[in-house]
Parts: C-alpha cells; structure tokens; sequence
C-alpha cells in the first residue's frame, strides 16, 4: 500500500443528509493515512448511532454455539472434543452475517462513491474501512469466543490461547470478507453468493484457528498454528485493501 | 518484433474466425490421443501388482484431475490479462474456461470416489487431495455465481477476474492448509498408488490421455470463446457478415 | 473379451467412472455448441431488431 500525498484529495467527511459527522472531520485531509484515519472514525461514530445493529452478528454467534449441545448432547466431555470446531464454525458464520454492513450504507449514500473519486487511496481507505468493522464486529466476536468456549466444557485454563487464536483469525476474516463484499456490492439478494465466496478463501483459518483451539484445550503450546495465523493475517493485511479497492471501483462503474 | 500478431489476437473478428479455422486443428488429434490413451491402458497396460485391473481409473481420474487445475491456472490468467489490459477477448477466454473446469472437478471427485471404494474402502476420504479439489469445484461455482449475479457485462467480466486472481493466490494456501491439517489425522493405514516408478506400458498411455485431454480442452474453449466473443460485441458491423451466413 | 469387462473384479468402480469422465466430455462439447449458437441467434435478433427499428 503506498502512503502517497494527493494535493487536491479531499475527504468530504460531511455530507448527504443523515450521515453528518463530526464538523471537526470536514477539514482538507492531505494524505492518505490522515484520511484513512478519519475514515476509520467516521465508520466507529456512525455505527454507535446503530448500535443495535452491531448486536446481531454477537447474538447469531451465541445462537449457533447452543445449536451444538441442544442438537449433540449435553455431555460436556463430548462437547469438548467438538468445541474447537463448533467454536470456529460459529465465528466464521457470524462475521459472515456481519459483512452485510460493511459497505452497505456508504454504497447506498454515495459514500463510497465520494471515496473512490476523492483522488484519495482508495486502498488505505479500504483498509481503514476494514478495520473500523474489525473493531467493531471482529473484536467483539472474538471477546465471545471464550464465553462459549466455556459453554461447551472447555478448561479455563485453555481460555487465554483460545482468545489470541480468534482474535488474530479475525483479522483475516474481516480481510477477506472485504474483498467479498466488494465484489457483490448492491447485488439482490447477495447473501448466499457472499458466503460461497467468502467461505473457500477462509479455509486456512478455519484449519489453522481449529488446531489451535484444540492444542489449547490439550494443555499444549500453540505457537505453530498462531503462528500460521498471524502469517495469514500478515498477508491478508497487505493484499485484501488492493483486492477490495479494486472490486469497489469495479462494481461502482 | 512485431506485436500486429498480439492485436490480432484482442480483436474480436479476428479471432472469431480465427477459432473456427483452429477448432478442427485440436479437436482431432485431441480424438486420436485419446483413443490412443484408452487402448493404451484399458489393453495393453498390464493389471497393477496391488490394485490389479481397478487402477485403470487413473486413466480417467488423473485427466480430470489435471484439467481441474489447468483450466483454473488458464481461467486466472486470462482474468488477469483482460483485468490489467482491459482486452475484452480475454475476458471471454476467462468466461469460456469456467463451466469446462467446474465439469471435469465434479469428474475428478466422483472417479476419485469410485477409486477409493475398492482400494481405501470408503466413497470419500477427507484426505488433502480430495478436499483440495473439493474447494476447488467451490471456487468455480463462486465464478459462476458471481458472474451470473451480475448483470452488466463488463461489471461481470472484471469483477470476476478479480475473484479468478484472488481464488489462484488462494489455491496454494488452501492446499498447503489442507495437507497440514490432514497430516494431524491422518489414519494409519492410508493405501496409496506407491510405486517407485511407472513402467513405459502404464506411464505412455497416461501421458496420451493427459495429452489428448489438454488438446481437447483447447478445442472446446475455442468453440466456446466464439460464443463468448459474440456476445460481447453489441452490434459491430463484422458481426453482420458473420452471423447471416 | 469377458475378463476385460469384468476389469479383475472392479467392473462396478471403473466402467462408471470411465463413463462419468466421457459424460462430461460430451456434455462440454454439446454445451459449447449449444452456446455458440444462441450467441448467433442472440446477435442475429439483435442486429434485426436494430435494422427495423426507426
């Protein structure tokens, strides 16, 4: 990603009715961090204005982990062994649910068209984009994670790696998911095409996020599958924001 | 060097004709290879020492399996060639590439099924291989779906390829993924085709069908890439000639 | 000719699977063409439609 300056860029921070942000932000942002940055800020403070909307991803996630023992058994020994991948299943099904709004609104507003021809980079503001609903979608997920691993007998002392796992995945997830939303932007009925998109490019976290669970609950170290997740994360950070901005300005033509 | 050989190629007259002439030119050797391939190793090849006469499936499913994968490869590098040139032939290349390579993942996975039956005593195995290629008739549905989602052509067109370029960067890390998870569960007793080497008598045959089938993926892309190309051009006027005759 | 179609015992995996495989190898080929010729009649209602129009 290149941090270029642009000096006629401008980030219209307030504009159509009913997504004013703050007066402050309406400044000239004259680089592309700047402007990624208020973009982050603008994505936060907007979504704290729908707050009830940030919930469903978080109450999809706690439904789908009651699924498993309602639906296996109430044998906390069984649950363990499939508590791992239930885990991991449910976190990427909910951040599935919760791409539906990461560009849903600026696409509908003229947002995101703003970006793309604000002469600012459009792969910085992609990825502040990204970043704002890891924050606010991701990070939460993840925060989940050991409650319902708790839920499915898991020993507390597992918790700590179980954490760290879903929260660097995450991170991938949300990249990922990015790229796929960029491309089915304002499609109808876009849902089950994101998700068939989404879901085979996701696989290696799924795995690797998996095994680390389950060297947690073993009690042994997982420094190998982080390790791979941080690794994938890593990549994700730096191809994602390209691949997205490039789908965004496709689908806006 | 001349590049008039390269315009030609991006110009979408020139290859309209241009495929119809070549088609008949990949099609029959493509025939000959195969049946060729199919004597070569439903006859003459002798019965394997382990598998005895059930591994001549290999002479199907290693096929499938390889077009599987070329025609990706071909399908993301078309992709990417119309993505960064904005070549609408190579668009069409792209669009051609995914129903032939989306066909013959399902082929794979079913003769690769029908092989593990008899030799691992189970229809599937969530070994890498099989999972892998699972994956991958995803990637080609998603192709399609995306493609078919979209309206607009063009929308279609570079919106897919990003997909087709994202999917090929993908396909390494979700093997790799997938060999690494199944190396933890991995049963003990796991048969493989191991042999040390391949006589001549087995290798050739396979050599021909991987040979024959390459050839006819080439001869059907050709016929489909017409298709496409027509499509995509509104009302030019070489299209008159070459429609009413 | 018996021993060959009996393929040592596996005739029940390997006759399917080499009929799946040339399944799909004819269905590429008629689908192809089937393509290609709704493309020609697309383009020629197209071009129609055009030389009628006002």
């Amino acid at each position: 990603m290149s941090a270029g300056t642009s000096a006629a860029g401008t980030l219209p921070a307030a504009h159509a009715a009913g997504t004013a942000a703050p007066a402050a932000a309406s400044a000239v942002a004259a680089s592309a961090l700047e402007a990624a940055w208020l973009a982050l800020l603008r994505d936060v403070q907007l979504a704290f204005r729908r707050r009830a909307q940030l919930v469903q991803p978080l109450a999809f996630f706690a439904l789908v982990t009651m699924l498993f023992p309602l639906a296996i058994s109430p044998e906390l020994t069984q649950l363990r062994a499939v508590a791992p991948g239930v885990l991991w299943v449910a976190e990427l099904l909910a951040s599935l649910l919760a791409l539906e709004f990461l560009f849903r609104d600026d696409a509908h507003d003229g947002t995101l068209e703003q970006y793309a021809l604000s002469g600012q980079s459009l792969t910085w503001l992609m990825f502040a984009k990204t970043a704002a609903h890891w924050l606010l979608t991701g990070v939460p997920l993840a925060l989940m994670a050991p409650l319902a691993a708790l839920s499915l007998g898991v020993p507390a002392a597992a918790l700590p790696g179980i954490l760290l796992a879903v929260i660097v995945g995450s991170v991938t997830l949300s990249l990922i998911g990015s790229i796929g939303a960029a491309l089915t932007l304002g499609l109808k009925r876009s849902g089950a095409l994101l998700s068939l998109l989404t879901v085979p490019l996701s696989l290696p976290v799924l795995i690797f996020g998996a095994r680390a669970t389950q060297l947690a609950i073993n009690g042994a170290p997982l420094l190998a599958p982080l390790e791979l997740l941080a690794a994938l994360a890593v990549l994700a950070v730096t191809l994602a924001p390209l691949a997205a901005s490039a789908a965004v300005r496709i689908s806006l033509e | 060097m001349s590049w008039t050989w390269f315009h030609r190629l991006a110009s979408p007259p020139y290859v309209y004709a241009f495929a119809a002439r070549l088609t008949p030119w990949f099609a029959w050797p493509a025939a000959l290879c195969i049946l060729g391939g199919l004597w070569g190793g439903l006859v003459l090849a002798p019965p394997d020492y382990q598998q005895g006469d059930g591994f001549r499936i290999l002479y199907v499913h290693a096929p499938s399996a390889w077009m599987s994968l070329m025609v990706y490869t071909t399908m993301a590098i078309a992709a990417a060639v119309g993505l960064i040139w904005r070549i609408k032939v190579a668009h069409a290349v792209a669009a051609s590439c995914a129903p032939i390579g989306a066909s013959f993942t399902f082929a794979a996975l079913v003769t690769g099924a029908l092989w593990g039956e008899p030799m691992w005593g189970t229809y599937w195995e969530w070994d890498p291989r099989l999972t892998s290629e699972l994956v991958l008739l995803f990637l080609y549905l998603g192709y399609m779906g995306l493609r078919a989602g979209i309206e607009d052509t063009q929308r279609a067109d570079r919106a897919s390829a990003v997909l087709a370029v994202v999917g090929v960067v993908n396909v390494p890390i979700i093997h790799y993924s997938v060999v690494w998870w199944n190396s933890l569960h991995q049963a003990p007793s796991v048969m493989r085709l191991a042999k040390p080497t391949m006589p001549p008598s087995m290798l050739v045959p396979l050599l021909l069908m991987l040979l024959g089938f390459t050839l006819y993926f080439v001869a059907v892309l050709l016929v489909r890439l017409r298709g496409e190309v027509l499509g995509r051009e509104r009302t030019a006027s070489w299209i008159r000639e070459v429609v009413s005759a | 000719m018996r021993a060959f179609l009996d393929m040592g015992g596996y005739a029940a995996f390997v006759w399917p699977a080499y009929a799946v495989t040339f399944a799909v190898v004819l269905l590429n080929i008629v689908w192809a063409r089937r393509a290609l010729a709704r493309a020609r009649a697309s383009a020629r209602r197209r071009l129609s439609a055009r030389s009628e129009g006002p």
